[in-house]
This record gives C-alpha cells, sequence and structure tokens, in this order.
C-alpha cells in the first residue's frame, strides 16, 4: 500500500492529522447541510446556525418529499431515477450492440460508422445544447422521458470503452465457440456478455451517476413540474433576489438528491474506482 | 471416423501467398503431426482444415465431402487450442457441454457423454470448478474433453502442449497419444517441436516456408531427410553440416552442395585414425550421453554424441573422427538430397 | 489492432449498430450541423426570416467586448479551479499513500463527493456563502471582512471556484493515489538508500514518475472546468455580477435561451465545438501515450 519508505511517530501522526483535515475540509458542506435540514428556517435566518442537528429531521424531510418545490421532492426522484436508469441502460446497450458489431465484423463502411460514433466523445450537450433543444421540441420531445434520455445517450465513450474490451478477448475463445457451433448472435450472449459482465456494471455506476446528475438538458425541456428531476427541481427553489425560501426543505432535498449516487458510489466503491479508471484510460 | 484429403492447398493474405501449394492422404485413425518452426504456415493448414481461415485454392476433403466452403461446426471436427480457450465464466462441465447443448443434444446424453470423458481425463472431481481454479495440466485436459464428446471424425491440435512445463509436457504427451489410440479418431497435430512430432506422429509433415518439405513416417524421415532443411529441424543435436566432401577419395563439393553428419554417426579415435581430425572446444556431459564439440582445422564445427560413460576427452586435445562414410548424406546446393 | 477472427453475416451488423447511429445522428450530427448552419445566418428583429451573414456572427461576437471578456473570464476560471483541485488532491494522495492502516476508510471518506452533483455543489456552497445567513459569510464577517458575491464579482469568482474544485478533488485524488501505488517500491527504496529524505524524494522521483497521470488530469480538469461546471455557476451566481463569472458555457445558455439570440449562440457553439475538438485531440495524444507506459 505505502510507497514511502521511513514512518516513524510523530511523521505518522501527522499524516493522520493531514488527512483527518482534508477529510474534514471535504465533508463540511455536507455536515452544514444536513445539520441545516434538521432545524427551522428561525435557526437559521438568524446567524449563525447552530453547527449540530436539530430535531426537526422528519418534519423537513417529509415536507421536501411530499410538498417540495413546485412539485414534491418524491415525484422528482422518482423522475431522476428513471433518467438515470434510462440513460445509464440505454448506453450500455447500444454501447454493447454497436462495439460487438464494429470489433466482431467486417462489413462496408464499418470504419465511416467507427468514426462517425467517436466524433460524439468530442461534444458534451452543452455545447450544441440550443440545436438540440430545437430538434427534440421538432420532434415532439419535450417534457418526456423519451426527450429527456435520448439525447444523451448520444455518446461514445461506452461504446469505445467495450470496444477496448473486446479487443483483450482472446481470438481463440471465438474460434473455440464457432467450433463448438457458436453463431453470431449465440457467441454474444453465451460468451461475450457474461465475460463482461464486471466491465458492464463498473460502467453502470459510472453511467447511473452521469444521469442521474445531469442539470442542463432536464432544465431545458421539462418546463412541467411534474417531469422536473430533483437535480434541477432544486434549482426552483432557490431564490431569486432577495425573497426568503425554505432553507431547511432545501436542504433536506438537496441531502435526497445527493444520497442515490453517494450510496452507489460508497456501496459499489470497488467496481466504481474500475469503472472511472477504464473509463479514461 | 474419416480420411482426409487435402489437394494443392493454397493461402494468400491479399497479394502474399503464406501456403505455396500442400497435398497430403491422412488415413482413418492415423495420427499425423505437421511440424515446422514458426512462421512456416503450419497452423494456418490446421485452421484452413477447421474451417477458421479460408482457403484461397485446392481443396480439403474430409470423409466423402468437400469442406472448404462449410463452417467449422458443419465438418464434424474438435479443436484443442494453444491457450486451451476455455470459456473462463463457464463451469467444467459446462465448457465441455458447450458445444452438445448448442447442437440440441438431449440432456442425459450430454450428462452422460460428459462424465464419460471426465473420467476418461479423470476429471470427474473438478467438474464444478471454474477454469481458473485449475492446473496447467487439468486446464489442458478440459480442452480435451470438450474435443473428446463431441466424438468428432477429426481431431485438431494446435501446439496443445506449449503453455506447460517440461515435465507435464511429457506425461500429457503420452496422454494425447494413448487416448487418440483408443478412440481411434484421426488426428492433426501442429507443433514446433520435434520431439513432440518424433513420438507422437504415426506420419509427419514437415513444413518450411509454406511448402511441405517432406511427409512420412517419424524414423524414417529421420534417417532419410529430402532436404538439407529436414535434415537440420529433425534431430538434436542439429545434423552436422560440412561444406567440403571428407570421404576418402571424393573431390571437393560443387559450391553450395553440402554434407551431413548425424552426431550419433560419428565415434571418436585416436588422431589420424578417423576420416579428419579435430581439436574438442568443450564437452556437454548429459548422464547418458555426452555431446563433444569440436572445431577441424578448416574451422568447421562439429558436434559428436558419445555414450555417457567413456571418459571425457580434455579441451582443446586433438581428436579423431571415426565415421562410417555409408551414413554421410548429401545434399546439393538447392538443398535437395542426392544420391551420395 | 484487429480482430483475426471475424464472423461472417450480411446484415447483423448493420443491425447491431444501427440503434446508436440512429440516435448520433438524430441528436449529434443534425444539432451540429443545425449549428454550423445557424451560426451564418442573423433572423429579423420580427423572427419572421432570416438573413444569410457567413461568418458576420463571428466577426461580431469577436467583437463584442463581453464575448471576450467571457474567453478570459473562463481561462482565469479553469486555471484556478484546475490547481486548487490537483494540488489538494495530490496532497491528500499523498498522504493517504503514506498510511497502512485504515488507508481504504479514508479513500472511502474522501471519493463520494465525485457522485455529488455540480448543481447541488452549487447549492451547498451558496448556502454557507449566502450573505445574510451562510454561516461562513457570517464568520468572515466576525472577523471584519464583507462578504456578499452577489455585489463583489472577485468573491463570486472565488467561490464558484471552490464549489467546482470541491466537487473535482475526489476524481484527482483517486487517479493520484493509483498513479502513486504505481510506482515500484524498489525505486523508492533505492533513493532512501541513497540518503533522499522525503521531500528530496518527492519531488526528484514521485513527482516525475507521476508526470502522466499528471497530465491526464491537467487536461481532464480543464473539461471539466469548461463544460461541467455550468450547474455550478448558474445555481451559485447565474453569470454574474455584471458577466463577472460568465464562463463560455454558461454564455452559450444565456445568449440562446435568455436572450434569443440564436444565430450568435449557434456561433459560440461552433467555437467551443472547436475548443472541445483541440482538447480531446491533446488527450487523446496523452492517452496514447499512458497506454505505451
Amino acid at each position: 500500500m505505502s510507497g514511502m519508505v521511513e514512518k516513524r511517530g510523530v511523521g505518522t501522526w501527522l499524516t493522520h492529522a493531514g488527512l483527518i483535515f482534508g477529510i474534514a475540509v471535504i465533508c463540511f458542506p455536507i455536515w452544514i447541510a444536513f445539520v441545516a435540514s434538521t432545524v427551522t428556517q428561525d435557526d437559521l435566518i438568524r446567524p449563525p446556525m447552530p453547527l449540530l442537528p436539530g430535531p426537526h429531521f422528519f418534519d423537513n424531510y417529509l415536507e421536501a418529499l411530499l410538498t417540495g418545490g413546485v412539485a414534491p421532492v418524491w415525484q422528482m426522484l422518482l423522475n431522476s431515477l428513471v433518467m438515470a436508469l434510462g440513460i445509464t441502460i440505454g448506453k450500455i446497450i447500444i454501447s454493447l450492440l454497436s462495439a460487438y458489431a464494429i470489433v466482431y465484423f467486417r462489413f462496408r463502411f464499418r470504419m465511416l460508422f467507427f468514426w462517425l460514433i467517436f466524433m460524439t466523445l468530442m461534444l458534451p450537450v452543452e455545447v450544441r445544447i440550443v440545436p438540440t433543444y430545437e430538434v427534440v421540441a421538432s420532434l415532439g420531445l419535450l417534457n418526456s422521458y423519451t426527450g429527456l434520455i435520448l439525447p444523451l445517450i448520444a455518446s461514445a465513450t461506452a461504446t469505445f470503452l467495450f470496444r477496448q474490451l473486446f479487443m483483450t478477448i482472446p481470438d481463440e475463445l471465438t474460434e473455440a465457440a464457432r467450433v463448438d457451433g457458436a453463431g453470431p448472435i449465440r457467441f454474444f450472449i453465451d460468451i461475450l456478455l457474461p465475460m463482461s459482465r464486471t466491465n458492464i456494471a463498473a460502467l453502470f455506476v459510472i453511467l447511473f451517476i452521469y444521469g442521474w446528475n445531469q442539470y442542463l438538458w432536464p432544465l431545458l425541456i421539462t418546463t412541467e413540474p411534474s417531469m422536473n428531476t430533483v437535480i434541477m427541481g432544486i434549482k426552483q427553489m432557490l431564490p431569486t433576489g432577495d425573497q426568503t425560501v425554505e432553507w431547511p426543505v432545501i436542504m433536506a432535498t438537496a441531502m435526497l438528491a445527493m444520497l442515490p449516487p453517494v450510496l452507489v458510489v460508497i456501496g459499489m466503491q470497488k467496481l466504481f474506482v474500475k469503472g472511472l479508471v477504464e473509463s479514461e484510460k | 471416423m474419416a480420411e482426409i484429403k487435402l489437394e494443392a492447398i493454397r493461402k494468400s493474405y491479399g497479394r502474399t501467398e503464406v501456403i505455396h501449394g500442400i497435398d497430403a492422404e491422412i488415413s482413418d485413425g492415423e495420427f499425423i503431426v505437421i511440424v515446422g518452426p514458426s512462421g512456416c504456415g503450419k497452423s494456418t493448414l490446421l485452421r484452413m482444415v477447421a474451417g477458421l481461415e479460408t482457403i484461397t485454392s485446392g481443396d480439403i476433403h474430409i470423409g466423402d465431402r468437400v469442406v472448404n466452403k462449410l463452417e467449422p461446426r458443419e465438418r464434424d471436427i474438435a479443436m484443442v487450442f494453444q491457450n486451451y480457450a476455455l470459456y473462463p465464466h463457464m463451469s467444467v462441465f459446462d465448457n465441455m457441454a458447450y458445444g452438445l447443448k448448442i447442437a440440441n443434444v438431449p440432456k442425459p446424453e450430454i450428462a452422460s457423454r460428459v462424465a464419460e470423458a471426465a473420467r476418461m481425463l479423470e476429471l470427474e472431481p473438478y467438474l464444478d470448478r471454474k477454469p481458473r481454479q485449475l492446473s496447467g495440466g487439468q486446464r489442458q485436459r478440459v480442452a480435451m474433453g470438450r474435443a473428446i464428446v463431441r466424438k468428432p471424425a477429426v481431431f485438431l491440435f494446435d501446439e496443445p502442449l506449449s503453455n506447460l512445463d517440461a515435465k507435464l509436457r511429457v506425461q500429457m504427451r503420452l496422454e494425447i497419444k494413448a487416448l487418440q489410440r483408443k478412440l481411434g479418431v484421426t488426428a492433426l497435430y501442429v507443433t514446433h517441436d520435434q520431439v513432440e512430432a518424433m513420438t507422437l506422429a504415426d506420419r509427419m509433415i514437415v513444413m518450411n516456408a509454406g511448402v511441405a518439405e517432406q511427409v512420412g513416417a517419424p524414423l524414417d524421415v529421420y534417417a532419410n531427410p529430402a532436404t538439407l532443411f529436414v535434415a537440420g529441424f529433425i534431430g538434436s543435436p542439429p545434423m552436422n553440416v560440412l561444406s567440403h566432401d571428407v570421404r576418402p577419395g571424393r573431390g571437393p563439393l560443387d559450391a553450395g552442395a553440402v554434407i551431413g553428419i548425424r552426431p550419433e554417426h560419428i565415434d571418436l579415435a585416436a588422431p589420424g585414425t578417423g576420416l579428419l581430425d579435430a581439436d574438442v572446444a568443450f564437452c556437454e556431459p548429459l548422464g547418458a550421453e555426452t555431446l563433444v564439440h569440436c572445431v577441424t582445422a578448416a574451422g568447421d564445427k562439429i558436434v559428436v554424441r558419445i555414450d555417457g560413460e567413456v571418459s571425457l576427452p580434455a579441451d582443446g586435445s586433438r581428436v579423431g573422427l571415426a565415421i562410417d562414410p555409408a551414413r554421410i548424406l548429401a545434399f546439393n546446393a538447392e538443398g535437395k538430397r542426392t544420391a551420395d | 489492432m484487429e480482430k483475426r477472427v471475424v464472423f461472417d453475416n450480411r446484415w447483423l451488423p448493420y443491425l447491431l449498430v444501427a440503434p446508436q447511429l440512429l440516435v448520433t445522428f438524430v441528436f449529434f450530427f443534425w444539432p451540429a450541423g443545425q449549428a454550423i448552419y445557424q451560426s451564418a445566418f442573423i433572423p429579423d428583429p420580427f423572427g419572421l426570416k432570416t438573413q444569410f451573414v457567413g461568418f458576420g456572427n463571428f466577426e461580431y461576437l469577436f467583437g463584442n467586448r463581453y464575448y471576450r471578456e467571457s474567453f478570459l473570464t473562463t481561462a482565469v476560471f479553469s486555471v484556478l479551479v484546475t490547481i486548487s483541485a490537483m494540488s489538494f488532491a495530490l496532497w491528500l494522495a499523498v498522504l493517504a499513500d503514506r498510511v497502512i492502516k485504515g488507508s481504504s476508510a479514508y479513500r472511502t471518506l474522501l471519493i463520494w463527493p465525485y457522485a455529488v452533483a455540480p448543481a447541488i455543489a452549487g447549492v451547498l456552497w451558496l448556502f454557507m456563502f449566502n450573505p445574510f445567513t451562510g454561516i461562513i459569510a457570517w464568520m468572515l464577517s466576525q472577523m471584519g471582512y464583507v462578504w456578499n458575491h452577489n455585489l463583489d464579482g472577485g468573491q463570486a469568482m472565488a467561490l464558484v471556484v471552490a464549489a467546482s474544485a470541491w466537487k473535482q478533488i475526489s476524481y484527482n485524488f483517486l487517479f493520484f493515489l493509483a498513479g502513486l501505488q504505481a510506482i515500484p517500491k524498489s525505486v523508492i527504496e533505492a533513493a532512501a538508500i541513497d540518503g533522499a529524505s522525503f521531500w528530496r524524494r518527492f519531488w526528484t522521483i514521485v513527482f516525475p514518475l507521476l508526470s502522466p497521470t499528471t497530465f491526464f488530469l491537467l487536461v481532464v480538469n480543464i473539461i471539466y472546468a469548461f463544460f461541467d461546471t455550468f450547474g455550478v455557476i448558474h445555481t451559485i451566481t447565474q453569470g454574474g455580477p455584471q458577466q463577472s463569472t460568465t464562463i463560455l458555457v454558461y454564455k452559450v445558455f444565456a445568449d440562446g435561451f435568455v436572450g434569443q439570440d440564436l444565430g450568435s449562440s449557434a456561433a459560440q457553439s461552433v467555437v467551443l465545438l472547436v475548443l472541445v475538438g483541440i482538447l480531446t485531440v491533446v488527450q487523446f495524444r496523452f492517452i496514447e501515450r499512458r497506454v505505451h507506459y
């Protein structure tokens, strides 16, 4: 684990102290948010706010979940979940299929297709936001799950990753499958998919977080409160100008909004790290 | 069970021809070893028989069918790969059963065939394990089991032992041979190891640069190599090659022509009493035998194989080399064997 | 690199690539084409028809003081985010690499902010620095420093940088830690036997060996600061005050959706497109090199 050589008394303690300080800095904003989500509005508008949690945890979280801002948070969480899963599963499926075609078949326009797909690596949705909005609007997909999900599926990262993975699978395995009588579809289902399952799971974690955390896109195309996702919905709750807002409810919403992806990262830490390191290679 | 007939098989990648027309007839139940250095095209040839590579021209017959255009699964063959190519996510049982499942063999029949193969290969305790939980030798056996359960007409082996350590290789070699004898299935076996070729083959095909240099029974090939390449490739240490004729009463050789003498066909003698004299450079005692490395006055290096119990000549001492002239083989400038 | 073994099938490969190609065409090439097309037109004041202006939108764009300032703002913002997120992460990674006991616990505690959305990060920091009620704004005022990022452009910039960098630390930390752990121990031990002190070893051995990771993260962080921080800006400052935090991506949005200036927004998209293209090429060069290591 450790690459350094000497580890003695004071040095070790300084190391731990430094790390604990770093963690404190990183965690402080979350702690403050958590505390704010357990107290009353009165506790917050007269600074300084308390630094230890208060007794109003359930009041605030229930109000957020059931009333929320323009839409109840439970509904926004549900929308976020549908969008995140849609993006994740959609990307994985279309990428698996196209990577399989590009690696395991020789066909006309193969390299052209590869480069067409590959070019999407270069363009995050933020860059082509206005024209994409127009296309989605002209297709009548505003305020729909389809409109939320489909444009964000057009990305090459996953295709590229699966292509790299398939290239490392030994040719002999494919040959053995052919000798065993497996055609292309059987080979894909019986051999390639099971062999890729850890990579698929790792990618699932990364893409789920990516999908859940989308902000600008839902902000643009969901004008109906019932279609809001939680990440953008929280923005609608923020003050504009000097008006006062229910900070405890906003902070409860913020905690709820980050809970699913944080749980995914911590719960599947190993897969997450693997997915992260590999998708950037 | 089937005969295999190769007729004028050629293979090109783009404009480069890598197999230059190979003919062979393999009879039912025969064990044929294709041997040659790496890059000689032996694996390509095997893969063409398997249906994993297309044939540029020529015909491959398996049994009474021309199989050129058939998919591997339609050719009634089974193959054992160099890296075993076991499916890492399947148990030993599933690895062996996969081909049968695809062929829609009824479940009870699959179970009985796998059980039989497992018994034959002593794999019964491992049927539930994944390949990564097995040793190299066990994986090798699973790869063979996968081939056996399909009851093919032909076994194809692509350097199946090259990933095993030396001791295991000898053991598996014997097992493969015994198994093939027992099942009586025609076998085509590719290797670069001439010891493997000698010990396994009923007949062997010695390949070099896309050409079959010689086809024949191992001892025949050893005793009567058709070309200089075969003479050098089969036998270890290789045949000694001299660029001038040492036989009494012979003149100089044609330019490029050589003679060859196997190390075991030379005896050490007192200086001046043999066909020629040489200085001992060093000796390699191997136990049962000793290899004596000599240098002649002309600068040719000659290896002599002598009995291990004979006392060793000192390094630097002069010795005579006694050779039976009848054992000397002559090759012309093209490397072809000539009459004398 | 190509596969030696391929399947032979006339129509299956087309069927397999079809879904991705379709999505790519409809939501990528069509809009990107639109952007390029629109960047050459301006709508008349009533929005009834458009007029072809060629590179006119681009000339107007680069002649526009606000746009040029936005470039500068983006540069300052990206450099600050990249440097602060990377240096803090490297420091933590070096410490975590020194720890034997409990290093996985530290890692767990340090990586989860990766999962926090930039917009949520914005909300959290906005709350702490709210000029009237925020805890840190209050602490600063106790020390005699008046915090109001709604009025002070420098403070606004500092706040969006802090929130953006905070979210990115985990990512950098993970890669630095992996990079440090990949350095062979024997190299460092050899340096120790040569008598190099810890910091000397770090700067002369460890840091140079870490340079592929550092370069890689540099590019990734710049891309992050350019494009993924929209949520932070939009929740905290909306580009203000007086455009002091209007980075390029925010300006595309503001001009296109708030200002409804489609020609200019499209031209800006094209400029960003070129920028991303350059960054991606740079990234790939580094990644390619990483692969050969």
